[in-house]
């Protein structure tokens, strides 16, 4: 309960300092703008948008492009990493592949993605399909790894085949790992996709920030940053309760 | 199958030489040497041996989860290629399943065979009441005490009707009190379903109060040492309770196994 009053405690000097710093004009308006002017600039694009697009059309874009390749890479991710992990000759076969291009820096291979797929969704769907699918991959197969032979052992003990205990067994012990694996990939997503509606794009939360940024509408930009905050607390917090629901064993053990 | 096995004059399980060797560092490590025995229907025979002895070893090649490095293992004559579910194991940690009730725990087996819907369901719940569980259908293994937990895992494994019971230390991580209970549980089922049973531990009270052959164990390399021949076991069912553990046969034939395992590996650490 104290840890709850701190946390909103730790929100509320945030908010009074800006307050302060602003309202005493100690700083350029240009640089931090107040938030009283982050509140208008809110109002005004919620109602009126920017740039020919509204705020939730912005907030839309982005999230489309983040959910549709997070389900991707998870669809694919998933039974890949488990299979890897279960299976040493499938490991063999992906793990150079993905330990090769997992440290690359996502905006590297952006430019050919964009060459390759053109400026719209798809190449930005593409480059958050890889950054997702790293993590979650590499989660799956060290969660197989680790499981104690035991639990395997006692099912092929009882009579089930080899597939019956990857399905049975396999995937829901790895469970509880897969989805930390999943949430890791939702940041990583995250953070690409804004930078890559930096490099190139017309719509979305990351564009209208670095477009706000060159008309020098800091407002704009402030309140773009608040809300991509926002947002990613939001859905970190979406997949936990999954996870509370999902794996309630977890930690229990 | 019994019939059969009767007709032949075979043991129901048989070792022949059976060797095992860890691949180490440096060199291998071998855990067991050239051991032999066989072991008849209605049995409940109690490996007996210090840590580290690879009583255990010997366990997960019976099962079939480990292949031994020289000689051969057979069960009904026939060679033991892999685990199979006429032989159930129990191992000292529960490997229950967390996201599995209780019920659904003891069913995996026959759901995994595709058992009827129905015949699961009879089977089952008869086991679950055989082990007393009841009333703990639906609970989660980790909202189960340790005991309870163990008796997930026997009714686990008996609902598979077993020619061949392989329990692994089972009761080695429950207190003292609860120990006693599921050795009373465990022997009451060996007696009511005429299993035959195989049990690994290094408690000497604990093979006597279940054995009815008992098979010592020297420290690695494993091999027999010597054998016993309780009756102990019987005695507690014909209603003697706990003070068997206090006649003197009793105390006599601990001695002597005591003294066989002190002999071997010096002086108790």
């Amino acid at each position: 309960m104290f840890e709850k009053v701190l946390t909103f405690g730790t929100i509320a000097v945030i908010l009074a300092l800006w307050f302060a710093v602003t309202g005493l004009q100690l700083v350029d308006p240009k640089l931090v703008p107040s938030p009283q002017s982050v509140w208008t600039a809110f109002l005004d694009i919620a109602q009126n948008g920017y740039r020919n697009r509204t705020l939730f059309q912005h907030i839309g874009a982005s999230l489309g492009r983040l959910i549709a390749a997070f389900l991707l890479a998870a669809a694919a991710a998933v039974p890949l990493g488990l299979a890897s992990g279960f299976n040493a000759k499938i490991r063999a076969v992906l793990e150079p592949v993905i330990e090769f291009y997992r440290p690359l820096p996502p905006l590297a291979y952006y430019t050919i993605l964009v060459l390759w797929l053109g400026i719209g969704d798809q190449s930005k769907i593409a480059l958050l399909l890889l950054a997702c699918f790293a993590p979650v991959y590499v989660s799956c197969v060290a969660a197989v790894i680790k499981i104690n032979q035991d639990y395997l052992n006692c099912a092929y003990a009882v009579g089930a085949g080899r597939w019956q205990v990857f399905l049975h067994v396999v995937f829901p012990a790895c469970l509880p790992d897969v989805l930390t694996g999943l949430r890791t990939a939702l940041g990583v997503g995250y953070t690409t996709l804004v930078s890559a509606e930096m490099v190139a794009a017309t719509s979305g939360l990351g564009w209208m920030v670095l477009d706000a940024s060159r008309l020098l509408r800091s407002d704009i930009t402030f309140l773009g940053i608040i809300i991509m905050g926002i947002t990613g607390v939001l859905m970190d917090r979406g997949l936990r309760l999954l996870e509370r629901r999902l794996v309630p064993w977890k930690g229990k053990e | 199958m019994n019939q059969l096995r009767q007709k032949q004059e075979e043991p129901l399980l048989a070792l022949n030489h059976i060797s095992f060797r860890y691949p180490a560092k440096k060199d291998e490590i071998t855990a067991l040497r050239s051991l032999s025995f066989t072991v008849e229907t209605g049995e409940f025979l109690c490996v007996l041996g210090p840590s580290g002895c690879g009583k255990s070893t010997l366990l997960r090649m019976i099962a079939g989860f480990l292949k031994p490095t020289q000689g051969e293992i057979r069960m009904d004559g026939r060679r033991i290629q892999g685990p199979d579910w006429h032989r159930g194991v129990i191992f000292q940690a529960p490997t229950l399943y967390s996201w599995l009730n209780v019920r659904e725990n003891i069913a995996f087996g026959l759901k995994m065979r595709k058992t009827a819907k129905d015949e699961i369901r009879n089977v089952t719940q008869s086991y679950i009441e055989r082990v007393g569980l009841k009333g703990f259908e639906t609970k989660k293994p980790y909202e189960l005490s340790g005991g309870m937990k163990q008796r997930v895992s026997l009714a686990r494994a008996l609902v598979n009707q077993p020619d061949l019971l392989l329990m692994d230390e089972p009761l080695g991580a429950l207190d003292a009190l609860t120990r006693q209970d599921m050795q009373a549980l465990v022997r009451k089922i060996w007696h009511e379903t005429g299993n035959t049973v195989l049990l690994v531990t290094h408690d000497v009270d604990e093979a006597l109060a279940l054995g009815t052959r008992i098979m010592v164990l020297s420290s690695r390399p494993g091999r027999i040492l010597n054998e016993f021949y309780p009756d102990f076991t019987r005695r507690f069912l014909s209603g003697d309770g706990e003070e068997v553990q206090y006649l003197p046969e009793y105390l006599a034939m601990r001695r002597e196994i005591m003294k066989e395992m002190i002999r071997e590996s010096g002086p108790a650490e």
